[in-house]
C-alpha cells in the first residue's frame, strides 16, 4: 500500500572493510568458506507476514548451517532497491553496494539487466541448480521472455489462480468472456487491482491474451504503431466490463492484500492472485471463509518463475550465492510448499529429487483450496515486459482519472 | 518582633543624575544620596517611570528605555556589574514564594553556595518572625502575611546591600498592611539598609519616614 | 558566549538541509540530473508533467485538502473555544483530545478506514438490523473521489493539534477580562468571545495553521491509506513516479515536487486571502453591533464538533482493537466470531527490534530537541529581546512539503560521503521534532512571569543557577508535553526514516507501512496500535510526572 520515497541515492560507505572478492561459484567450497560470518542483505518484498516468517527462518538456517546471516530488508517495492543500485552504480560504488540479494522478476529485471547491474552468471554453477532440470522446464531460463542467462536463480513459482466464494458464486467463469456475462448479470461481485500494481497488470495481461487475435505479437517488443489495433478487443471488454465492477469502477482496490480481503468480507466473490496457495493460506489465516475454492481459466493461466538476483556491487557476494542456493534446496523449498508456511509452488522438478526429498513435499497438504499441479495445467508464458509497460500506461490514461 | 540581621556594617546607595527616557520623553530626573536604614519614597502616577527606575536600579531595565547617570553602591558603580553580582534585594507587589520550593527551600535559595550552615540558618530565620518549625511546609498553604514574612526573610538571607521596593503592601488588606509594613520598615532599618520605595500610598510615605520623590 | 550562538545555530542546522534539498530537487526538475543522463537544463519533464492524465485534478485535491482542512479544523477548535463555558464537561472534552495527538497520522488512518469504510465496524453495527444489509453495501467510502474520507483522518489529527496550541496561546490574549467586559456591554458570551479575543488569538495560531496547511496539502501516508485513487493527490502521484521502475520518470517526479512546493505556496496564500475576509466580516459584524446573533450556533457547532470528533475516535480505537483479536469476521456480525491472540503472538517477536529503534531514536531527537529549544529561549530571556521574526526560519520544515526536500538532501549527503545510519535518520527526525518541541514550549516560556528571574537574580543566583533551579522547575510541566509532541512526530515519522536509513533502520512506522502493502486488516490493526502506544506512553508520562513530583506542592498544581 504504501511505498517508499525513491530517488537517486548516491550511496558511498566509507572504507572501513577489505573489498569483497569475486568469489567463483565452480569452486563451491571456497565459496562457503568465504560466506561464513557475512551479512547477506537481502531485499523482499514485505507485505505478506507469511513469506517474512519464512524468510527468517530461511535465515536462522543459513546461520545455524553455514554461518551466514541473513537480513531480510523490508521493502515495499522492489523498484526501490533498483534505483538504489542504479544510484550507487552512478556514483561508482562498485564494491559497497546495500543490497546484496534481490527477490525480482520481470520489468525489474529487465531494467537491472539493461543496465549491466547484476553480478554473474551465477545460476547455473549453484549446487542446487540441476534439481530444477532447466532444460525441461525452459522458464527457468526465461524471465517474462527475456534470457536469464544466469544472473539470477529461480526461487518460486507464480501462478496466476482465481478463487471464489461458492456461497455468492455457485459456478464460477472459466474465460474472461464467461466473467463479462456473470458480472454484467451480477453487477458489483467483482474488481481487480488497480494498474500498475503488478497483479493487476497481470490480469490486463491475462486478458489480453485470451482475447488477442494473435497470441505471438505479445512475446515480441510492443509496436507502438500496432499497439491500438492490436489492444482494441481488452479495452472493448474493460469498457463493458467496469460499469459491472464493484464501485462502479470508480475506484479500484490497490493489491492483491486488499482483493483478498474484499472477498472475504463478502464485498467481491471472485478474485485472483499469484500464489496458488493463495486460497488455502487465507482459509488457515482466518481471513478467507473455508469454502473458497480457486480454479484456473479454461484456457490456461499466466505463469511465471520469480528469482534471486546480485547485484553487481553487493559487498557479501559469497553469501548471497550460499544463501540463493539454499532457499533453492529441497529442505527450503519444501517448507515454503506448506501452505501454513508459505504456500509456495517449488520450482524443483519432482524427478531430480532422491525419494527422502520428493516425500517431504508428498508429506505436505497443500490445504484444501489448493489446486492439484496436474489441475494447473501448463502456464501461458509472460507476454514481453514492454507489453506489460504499454498496457499500464494505457490504462491509465483511458481509466486513470473519473 | 525584632528582626535579627546578618551583618550590622552600614551601607550607603547613591543615585546622581539618574535619568531615564522612553522614546525620547524623559521620564525621570533624580539624585539621591542614602545612608543605612534610610527609605526613600518614590511616587507618582502609573506610567511614570517607578517601576522601571527600580528595574534601572536592580539591572533588569527593558532595551526600549535610554538610562544615564551613575548608581553607587558603597562606593562601587554598580551599572557595570551584572544584576546577580549588585548586591541589591528586591521585593514585589506578591510574596512571590517559588511555588516549587518548600518554605525551606526558598529560604535556603538565597543563601551563597558556600555557606556552611544552612539550616540552621534556615530555622533561626523562620523562627524570628515566629514561623519556627515550617521549613517543610509548602508555600502554597501559607497565609499572606506568612508568605511576606518569609519574602521578607528570604531577602534579609541573600545579604543585600540595598533593598528596592515595589508597591510591596499594596495588595495586603488594611490592617495586615500595617504590621507587615511596620515589620519591613523596622527590619530594614535594624540591618541598615537604605532603600528605595515605590508607592502610590502616601501612608506608606509616611511611615517610611523619609525623604519623599514626586515624579 | 555559546549560548548567545545558539538561536543561529539552531536557525542555520534547520534552515541549510531544507534549502540543500530543495536546491537539489530543483536540478532534476529541470533536466539536469548527470546520474540518469540529464546533463543540460530543459523543460521535458515539465512538459512531460503537464501531459500526464488528471494532473489538474490532482492539483485541485491537493489545494482543496490544503485550505478545506485547516478551515474545518480551526471552525471546530474556535467555536468549541468560544462556547466553552467551563463545564466539566469540557474540561472533560479537553483532556480526552490531548491523547489524540499522540496517535500517528498513518495509524489514525488506518483506524478510521477500519471505521467507516463498507465493510468497516460502523457497517457491521448496524447491519443486518437497521440496514438490511448482507453484504457490504457498495459505497465508496474509503478511497472516494474528492478525497472527503481523508481530510476527515485530517481533521481528526489536526483538531487536537490545533487546540493545544490555542489553549497554549490563550492566556496571553486575558479571555476572562475581555469576555467579562464585552458581556457587561450586553454581549452573548460566545458572540464576545468571537469578537474580542479572536482576533488576539489569531496571530498567535498563524503558524501553527500554516504548518496545518502544510501537512494537508502535501500528506502522502494519509493520502495513500484514504485518499482518492484515480487520480490520486499530487504528493501520492509524485511518490509513484518516483518509485517507478523506469528511471527516466525521476525528472518528471523532481518537476513534481515543485509542483507540489508551488501548490502548498498557493494554498497558503489563498488562506491569507480567507484571513482578510475573515477580518472584513468580523469588522462588518462588529459595525453592526449585533450581539446575540450566532451564539447559539457557536456554542452547538464547536461542542458537537468535538464530540463528533472524539467519537470517531474512539470508534477508529476500537475497529483496530477488534481486528487485532479477530479471526474470521464474517460480514455483518457486530463482534468477530473468533476470537485469537496469534495475530499478536506472530507479531511480538518482530516488534522488538523496531520498537527498540523507535524508542532510542525518538528519545535522542526529543532530548536533543528538547535541549537546542531551550538554550535558544535561555539566550532570548537573556538577551531580553524576542528573535521573532529570524525564529520563523525555524518552521521551515514544517512548512515546505517532506517530498520536496527530503530526496534532494540525500543526494547532499551522498555527495559528502556519509553512511546511511541511524545517525542520518536521527538528524532527519530532528528537523522535523525540533519545530514541534519549539512551537509547543515557546509561549509557555515567554510568559513566565518575569519576575521569578528577576527575584532569582536579585537573590544572588548567577544566570544558570537561575534556569536550572528556577525557570526550569517552574515550566517542568510545558517541558514535558513539548518532550511528549516531539516524541509523537518521531515516532510517526516514515519518509525521514527510510530514507536517510536506506532501509536499514526499521522503526515501528516502517515496518507498519511495509506490512500495509499486503492488506492484512489484522497485522496492520497490531502495529497501527503498537505505534500509537509508544506517543500515548509519552504523553501519559508528561502528565502524571508533575504530578507526581510537586504532590506537595500546591502552587504547581494550576500549571497541569
Amino acid at each position: 500500500m504504501l511505498r517508499a520515497l525513491t530517488g537517486l541515492l548516491l550511496l558511498a560507505l566509507l572504507a572501513t572493510a577489505s573489498r569483497a572478492a569475486t568469489p567463483d561459484p565452480s569452486d563451491w567450497d571456497a565459496v562457503q568458506a568465504e560466506a561464513r560470518g557475512q551479512t547477506v542483505y537481502f531485499h523482499a518484498w514485505a507485505g505478506d507476514p507469511q513469506i517474512n516468517a519464512f524468510i527468517a527462518w530461511a535465515g536462522e538456517q543459513l546461520q545455524a548451517q553455514h554461518g551466514v546471516r541473513l537480513q531480510h530488508v523490508k521493502i515495499a517495492d522492489t523498484a526501490d532497491s533498483v534505483a538504489r543500485i542504479l544510484a550507487e552504480r552512478m556514483a561508482g560504488n562498485v564494491d559497497r553496494g546495500s543490497v546484496d540479494l534481490l527477490w525480482v522478476n520481470g520489468e525489474n529485471f529487465a531494467a537491472l539487466k539493461a543496465n549491466e547491474l547484476l553480478y554473474g552468471p551465477f545460476a547455473e554453477a549453484l549446487p542446487n541448480f540441476p534439481l530444477v532440470q532447466a532444460d525441461r522446464f525452459p522458464e527457468m531460463r526465461e524471465d517474462f521472455t527475456m534470457a536469464v542467462d544466469g544472473y539470477e536463480s529461480p526461487w518460486t513459482r507464480s501462478r496466476l489462480v482465481f478463487y471464489f466464494d461458492p456461497d455468492l458464486l455457485p459456478e464460477p467463469p472459466l474465460s474472461m468472456a464467461e466473467l463479462l456475462v456473470w458480472s454484467q448479470a451480477n453487477p458489483g461481485l467483482f474488481t481487480y487491482p488497480r494498474p500498475p500494481d503488478f497483479l493487476g497488470s497481470t490480469f490486463l495481461k491475462q486478458a489480453l491474451l485470451e482475447l488477442v487475435v494473435e497470441r505471438e505479437v505479445l512475446y515480441a517488443p510492443v509496436d507502438p504503431d500496432q499497439f491500438e489495433a492490436i489492444t482494441a478487443p481488452l479495452w472493448a471488454f474493460l469498457d463493458a466490463l467496469h460499469p459491472t465492477l464493484l464501485r462502479g469502477g470508480r475506484s479500484f482496490p490497490g493489491n492483491g492484500g486488499e482483493l483478498r480481503r474484499m472477498l472475504g468480507d463478502g464485498e467481491i466473490a471472485l478474485a485472483f492472485s499469484f500464489s496458488p496457495a493463495e486460497a488455502s493460506a487465507g482459509i488457515l489465516a482466518g481471513e478467507l471463509p473455508p469454502t473458497v475454492r480457486s480454479f484456473v481459466p479454461r484456457g490456461g493461466s499466466i505463469g511465471n518463475v520469480s528469482f534471486l538476483a546480485i547485484p553487481f556491487n553487493a559487498p557479501a557476494r559469497a553469501g548471497a550465492l550460499v544463501a540463493a542456493n539454499y532457499l533453492l534446496s529441497p529442505e527450503a523449498q519444501a517448507r515454503a510448499y506448506a501452505p501454513e508456511v508459505m504456500g509456495s509452488t517449488t520450482v524443483l522438478s519432482m524427478d531430480a529429487l532422491s525419494p527422502a526429498d520428493r516425500a517431504r513435499f508428498e508429506a505436505i497438504d497443500p490445504g484444501p483450496a489448493t489446486l492439484p499441479p496436474l489441475a494447473l495445467g501448463e502456464p501461458l508464458r509472460e507476454p514481453h515486459p514492454s507489453w506489460m509497460e504499454a498496457l499500464e500506461q494505457a490504462w491509465l490514461a483511458r481509466y486513470g482519472v473519473r | 518582633m525584632n528582626t535579627v540581621s546578618a551583618s550590622s556594617a552600614t551601607h550607603r546607595l547613591q543615585l546622581a543624575e539618574v535619568r531615564l527616557n522612553l522614546q525620547g520623553r524623559e521620564l525621570l530626573r533624580l539624585s539621591a544620596e542614602l545612608t543605612a536604614g534610610e527609605i526613600l519614597c518614590v511616587m507618582g502616577p502609573s506610567g511614570s517611570g517607578k517601576s522601571s527606575l527600580l528595574a534601572f536600579l536592580a539591572g533588569f531595565l527593558a532595551p526600549a528605555f535610554e538610562a544615564s547617570g551613575a548608581v553607587l553602591l558603597d562606593g562601587r558603580d554598580v551599572l557595570q556589574l551584572p544584576a546577580e553580582q549588585r548586591r541589591i534585594g528586591l521585593l514585589f507587589q506578591d510574596p512571590l514564594l517559588f511555588p516549587h520550593l518548600s518554605v525551606g527551600g526558598n529560604l535556603r535559595f538565597a543563601l551563597p553556595a558556600a555557606c556552611p550552615d544552612k539550616s540552621a540558618r534556615v530555622e533561626a530565620a523562620l523562627a524570628s518572625v515566629g514561623l519556627a518549625g515550617f521549613a517543610e511546609r509548602d508555600p502554597a498553604t501559607l497565609s499572606g502575611g506568612q508568605k511576606s514574612r518569609v519574602a521578607l526573610q528570604r531577602l534579609l538571607l541573600s545579604e543585600p546591600h540595598a533593598v528596592l521596593l515595589d508597591e510591596p503592601f499594596s495588595r495586603l488588606d488594611t490592617a495586615l498592611r500595617r504590621e507587615v509594613r511596620s515589620l519591613v520598615f523596622q527590619t530594614l532599618q535594624a540591618a541598615g539598609l537604605p532603600s528605595v520605595l515605590v508607592t502610590h500610598d502616601p501612608e506608606d510615605a509616611e511611615a517610611a519616614g523619609g525623604r519623599v520623590v514626586q515624579l | 558566549m555559546l549560548l548567545r550562538a545558539a538561536p543561529w545555530l539552531v536557525i542555520a542546522l534547520l534552515l541549510a538541509p531544507v534549502a540543500l534539498g530543495v536546491g537539489l530537487t530543483l536540478l532534476p526538475a529541470f533536466g539536469y540530473l548527470p546520474v540518469l543522463g540529464g546533463d543540460a537544463f530543459s523543460l521535458t519533464p515539465w512538459r512531460e508533467l503537464l501531459a500526464t492524465p488528471g494532473l489538474g485534478r490532482s492539483v485541485l485535491l491537493s489545494l482543496l485538502a490544503g485550505v478545506l482542512t485547516p478551515l474545518l479544523a480551526l471552525a471546530i477548535v474556535l467555536s468549541f473555544l468560544a462556547g466553552a463555558s467551563g463545564s466539566a464537561l469540557e474540561r472533560w472534552l479537553r483532556r480526552l483530545v490531548a491523547p489524540l495527538l499522540a496517535v500517528p497520522h498513518a495509524a489514525a488512518a488506518f483506524g478510521l478506514a477500519f471505521l467507516i469504510a463498507p465493510a468497516g465496524l460502523l457497517s457491521r453495527l448496524v447491519s443486518p438490523a437497521l440496514t438490511g444489509w448482507e453484504r457490504p453495501p457498495d459505497l465508496l467510502i474509503v478511497n472516494d473521489p474528492w478525497g472527503l474520507a481523508m481530510m476527515l483522518a485530517l481533521i481528526l489529527k489536526e483538531v487536537p493539534f490545533l487546540l493545544l496550541m490555542a489553549l497554549a496561546a490563550l492566556p496571553q490574549c486575558e479571555p476572562g477580562p475581555r469576555v467579562l467586559l464585552a458581556r457587561s456591554l450586553g454581549y452573548r458570551p460566545a458572540v464576545a468571545w468571537v469578537l474580542c479575543v479572536l482576533p488576539a488569538l489569531y496571530p498567535l495560531l498563524r503558524l501553527p495553521v500554516y504548518a496545518v496547511i502544510a501537512y494537508a496539502s502535501a500528506t502522502v501516508d494519509v493520502a495513500m491509506i484514504l485518499g482518492p485513487t484515480l487520480p490520486a493527490t499530487l504528493s501520492v502521484s509524485v511518490l509513484q513516479w518516483f518509485s517507478d521502475p523506469d528511471l527516466s520518470l525521476r525528472f518528471q517526479a523532481a518537476a513534481g515536487a515543485v509542483l507540489q512546493l508551488g501548490i502548498t505556496a498557493l494554498a497558503m496564500l489563498l488562506w491569507r486571502l480567507l484571513e482578510a475576509l475573515a477580518a472584513r466580516a468580523g469588522r462588518h459584524w462588529l459595525a453592526t453591533g449585533q450581539r446575540a446573533r450566532g451564539e447559539a450556533a457557536l456554542r452547538h457547532s464547536g461542542r458537537l464538533g468535538v464530540a463528533f470528533l472524539l467519537a470517531l475516535a474512539v470508534g477508529s480505537l476500537l475497529a483496530l482493537l477488534l481486528n487485532s483479536v479477530a479471526g474470521f469476521w464474517r460480514f455483518p456480525d457486530a463482534l468477530p466470531g473468533n476470537w485469537t491472540l496469534q495475530t499478536w503472538s506472530r507479531a511480538l517477536p518482530e516488534v522488538l527490534a523496531p520498537l527498540g529503534n523507535t524508542l532510542l531514536l525518538a528519545g535522542l531527537a526529543t532530548c536533543i530537541a528538547v535541549t537546542l529549544c531551550l538554550a535558544v529561549l535561555e539566550a532570548e530571556a537573556r538577551q531580553g529581546r524576542r528573535l521573532a521574526p529570524a525564529l520563523w526560519l525555524l518552521y521551515l520544515p514544517l512548512l515546505v512539503p517532506q517530498i520536496a526536500f527530503l530526496f534532494g538532501l540525500i543526494v547532499a549527503t551522498e555527495f559528502l560521503r556519509w553512511t546511511p545510519d541511524a545517525r542520518l535518520v536521527l538528524f532527519a527526525h530532528l528537523l522535523f521534532v525540533l519545530p514541534y518541541v519549539f512551537l509547543s514550549l515557546s509561549e509557555a516560556w515567554r510568559h513566565l512571569d518575569p519576575r521569578w528571574s528577576q527575584l532569582a537574580t536579585t537573590l544572588g543566583a548567577a544566570p544558570w543557577r537561575s534556569f536550572w533551579r528556577i525557570r526550569l522547575p517552574l515550566l517542568l510541566g510545558p517541558c514535558l508535553s513539548a518532550a511528549a509532541v516531539g516524541l509523537a512526530v518521531s515516532v510517526g515519522q516514515y519518509l525521514a526514516t527510510q530514507l536517510p536509513g536506506a532501509g536499514r533502520v526499521p522503526t515501528l512506522t516502517t515496518e507498519a507501512v511495509a506490512l500495509a502493502a499486503g492488506g492484512n486488516r489484522g497485522i496492520i490493526a497490531v502495529w497501527a496500535l503498537l505505534q500509537a502506544a509508544v506517543p500515548m506512553l509519552g504523553f501519559a508520562l508528561a502528565l502524571l510526572l508533575p504530578r507526581l513530583l510537586w504532590r506537595h506542592r500546591l502552587g504547581m498544581r494550576s500549571t497541569a
